[in-house]
């Protein structure tokens, strides 16, 4: 057990800080980029650049222009990268999720088409699979695709996605449809990709309760597809999906107790038994907070160290998100109520450490929902990980379009 | 990056577990809880013993094994699945820890060989009073090489051979060896949460006391060897932590109620999910404490002190969960749910709770985030 790289390691890390010292800008320590701030150009520039290195999906394998790389070489990377001031990344889902989805369910042609491209920044993906009528039970699609009647093979496609990332700057994007109602629901789904730039594609930005703008509602009226855009086989659109939804859920994760904030902010207020610093009851939640971001950041410790062995790491890589959402609610929630009447100012002039605890308190009902609410996470942790029995299904062995709906 | 143990470690993991599986059943540990005169398991001590694991991290020189904490650390997982009713943890984690950390040459010859053999069971006696230990606490005085005062609760203090006691000399406070099979010491069983642990308290009047290390230590020392046990200790919990969720899971399966098995509820799903989340958060702490303690790292104190609170919580959470998720039967002495339910507690606040460990943390950290 030890944090040191090994030769190999040590030699590729060096490697990877040299290039990126000259390539990359320098990250202040104070000054940390907004994610959404700098240009797509910007990103996409810097996107090519890693490419042109081999820096860019590094464990792809050489047949489809990735490095074929290993997986320790990409977790360094992304250590030694995460030191500068990079672009923001809009290429996540689509080299997270679904450029991986074409790569194991796609055609021979559309990897050819696809996966370059993708992987040097030229073209970006999104993931159109969330719909008002079915969040988390993504197998409740009900977007339709249907045969066109003029024998040209094609499908015609109807309905409404919602909550899709960055839809309005992609420009391809992976879709779950409806092609059969009358089968049970997981047997009557199809995937396809589509052209986010088909004049049939209308894409909405949905006001967040943040004030911010990150996902889309996407409508989709009459658009028209080849046969040939289908990922996978006719209604094996589920199984596919879960490719997909794996690979997400792989992605989302993080983990930050924010006790030098809380400290920071501690320090500066009173209560009523004196300063917030020494109240005994914060004290034991920073205790709780930090061992619960250390324990996800040694459990990710531990999945990386089962990948640079070549072993496929253990269900602990599930816990991610479950821990890390309510804890950020619970800490914004903790901190504001320490600032007491001030902490309903969000005003980055007045409020303590720049409205930081008010942007997190706002911003985490968001994720404790996105790529799987705490409920979903759960059941999959008690299904898959411990193996306990699904609940009692009554969509299931039943044809879709008679599954009760509330309407 | 390598954090994780190494195939050997696994190996021994793996054959600790064979040997327990086999030779501590819970009818094994049940045998203890039954009898009202035993505190633990005589013929389980000398067949561990006779595995070496006493001596895993006593080196050669000393009659042990000279493998390192890490060994310790798999080892003493595997006791705490198999809730083994032995005072591995007294003689080993804090006795031999003690001795190891600050005791002279002649010490270490003394006992360490002893202890490595199976021949001496050591305790670790420092509290006086309810309430998380604090200079205050210790009252007891030496004067002359001879300690006179009570210490209570001191785990397996009713079968020790040796403790190691927090006294003041002068005004200073000091730890010392005392033989407990000498004179001056009288010894009172205490009936205990979980009666396969035993605990006595220990009156001394002008028994024979050895200093160990030096004085005006003695705080800073039993701080340090309570950060090694907390570490060793966590492993415990993660692995009892880990048997209680598996007994709530098969329970859950094969149980039916409403005409289906219980886990398929989603309020046994997510209490189980949620054990299962505590359990790994702990295992992670647990293997950064080990690494810290493994390496003598400077981040020790707060790596001992996240492993304790994680340790302490997942295992109460799991044992009191697993009991919930078993129902009636659950409450009821044949069933083995009270044996975690218990052990849980004992191992929760053998080394300090976890609320005076979350103190601990947090001061750790604010000196940290100071500097």
């Amino acid at each position: 057990m030890d944090f040191n790289d090994t030769p190999d390691e040590s030699a590729y890390r060096a490697k990877a800080r040299a290039w990126l010292e000259t390539n990359a800008p320098p990250r202040s320590a104070r000054e940390e980029r907004d994610e959404d701030a700098g240009s797509l150009a910007e990103a996409k520039t810097w996107q090519a650049k890693k490419a042109g290195a081999g820096y860019s999906c590094i464990t792809w394998p050489k047949e489809w222009g990735g490095p074929g790389g290993e997986n320790w070489q990409a977790q360094i990377f992304a250590q030694e990268e995460a030191r500068f001031a990079t672009p923001g990344n809009p290429f996540q889902i689509g080299l997270g999720m679904c450029v991986p989805t074409i790569m194991t369910a796609g055609s021979e042609e559309d990897r050819r088409r696809f996966v370059g491209p993708a992987l040097r920044g030229e073209e970006i993906w999104c993931q159109l699979f969330s719909e008002p009528s079915g969040g988390s039970d993504v197998a409740a699609a009900r977007t339709r695709a249907m045969k066109a009647s003029d024998g040209s093979g094609d499908w015609i496609i109807n309905g409404q996605k919602v909550w899709t990332s960055g839809a309005q700057f992609s420009d391809f994007g992976i879709l779950i449809t409806r092609t059969d109602p009358d089968a049970p629901k997981h047997r009557g789904l199809t995937m396809f990709w589509v052209d986010m730039k088909d004049p049939a594609i209308e894409v909405r930005p949905i006001h967040q309760m943040s004030g911010a703008s990150g996902f889309n509602e996407v409508y989709f009226t009459d658009l028209r597809v080849k046969d040939a855009q289908r990922i996978g086989a006719v209604n094996d659109g589920w199984r596919v999906s879960i490719v997909t939804l794996m690979n997400e859920r792989n992605a989302i994760g993080g983990g930050a107790s924010y006790h030098r904030q809380i400290f920071e902010l501690a320090d500066s207020v009173a209560t009523l038994a004196g300063s917030g610093i020494k109240d005994a009851a914060l004290r034991e939640k920073v205790a709780d907070w930090y061992v619960q971001a250390e324990g996800l950041k040694f459990t990710r410790l531990r999945t990386q160290t089962a990948l640079s062995r070549g072993q496929t790491p253990g269900p602990e890589a599930s816990i991610g998100k479950v821990v890390t959402a309510p804890l950020m609610q619970d800490v914004a929630n903790t901190a504001v109520e320490l600032e007491d009447q001030f902490g309903i100012i969000a005003d980055p002039a007045h409020a303590p450490l720049k409205g930081f605890f008010q942007s997190i308190l706002l911003s985490a009902p968001g994720m404790r929902i996105a790529g799987g609410t705490d409920e979903i996470l759960k059941n999959i942790i008690a299904e898959r990980v411990l193996g306990l029995p699904q609940d009692v299904r009554v969509d299931k062995n039943v044809p879709f379009k008679d599954i009760p709906t509330g309407r | 990056m390598n954090f994780d143990f190494s195939d050997d470690q696994k190996y021994l993991k793996g054959e600790a577990r064979k040997f327990l599986e086999a030779r501590c059943q819970t009818s094994r540990v049940r045998a203890v809880l039954d009898n009202p005169d035993a505190s633990s398991d005589a013929e389980l001590w000398r067949e561990v013993a006779a595995q070496g694991w006493l001596g895993t991290a006593i080196p050669e020189a000393y009659g042990g094994l000279g493998l390192g904490r890490l060994e310790l650390c798999v080892i003493a997982e595997e006791l705490g699945r198999a809730l083994a009713p032995i005072p591995f943890a007294s003689t080993v984690y804090f006795t031999a820890e003690a001795l190891l950390l600050a005791g002279s040459e002649r010490q270490k010859e003394a006992w360490l060989p002893r202890i490595a053999r199976g021949e001496a069971i050591g305790c670790f006696a420092a509290v006086e009073r309810p309430g998380a230990l604090t200079e205050a606490q210790a009252q007891a005085r030496v004067e002359g090489g001879r300690l006179t005062g009570a210490k209570i609760p001191v785990t397996d203090g009713d079968i020790a051979d040796l403790a190691v006691v927090l006294a003041r000399e002068g005004g200073a406070l000091g730890l010392y060896l005392v033989e407990l099979g000498g004179p001056g010491v009288a010894r009172e069983r205490l009936e205990t949460l979980d009666p396969t642990r035993g605990a006595a308290r220990l009156v001394f009047s002008g028994a024979p006391a050895e200093r160990l290390g030096e004085p005006g230590e003695g705080m800073t020392l039993a701080y340090s060897i309570m950060e090694r046990a907390a570490v060793l200790l966590a492993f415990e919990q993660v692995g009892g932590a880990d048997r209680a969720l598996e007994m709530a899971k098969d329970y859950a399966i094969s149980r039916y109620a409403f005409g289906r098995p219980i886990g398929s509820y989603q309020a046994i799903k997510h209490k189980l999910a949620d054990i299962y989340v505590k359990n790994e958060l702990a295992r992670s702490n647990a293997y950064y404490g080990a690494w810290a303690l493994d390496t003598g790292a400077a981040e020790l104190p707060v790596a001992a002190a996240a492993a304790r609170v994680a340790a302490c919580e997942a295992f109460w959470n799991a044992a009191k969960e697993n009991l919930q998720t078993h129902g009636g039967i659950g409450f009821t002495w044949q069933m083995d749910c009270h044996l975690f339910y218990r052990r849980a507690q004992q191992l929760g606040l053998v080394d300090g709770g976890a609320k005076a460990w979350k103190e601990r943390l947090v001061s750790q950290l604010e000196r940290r985030n100071a500097a």
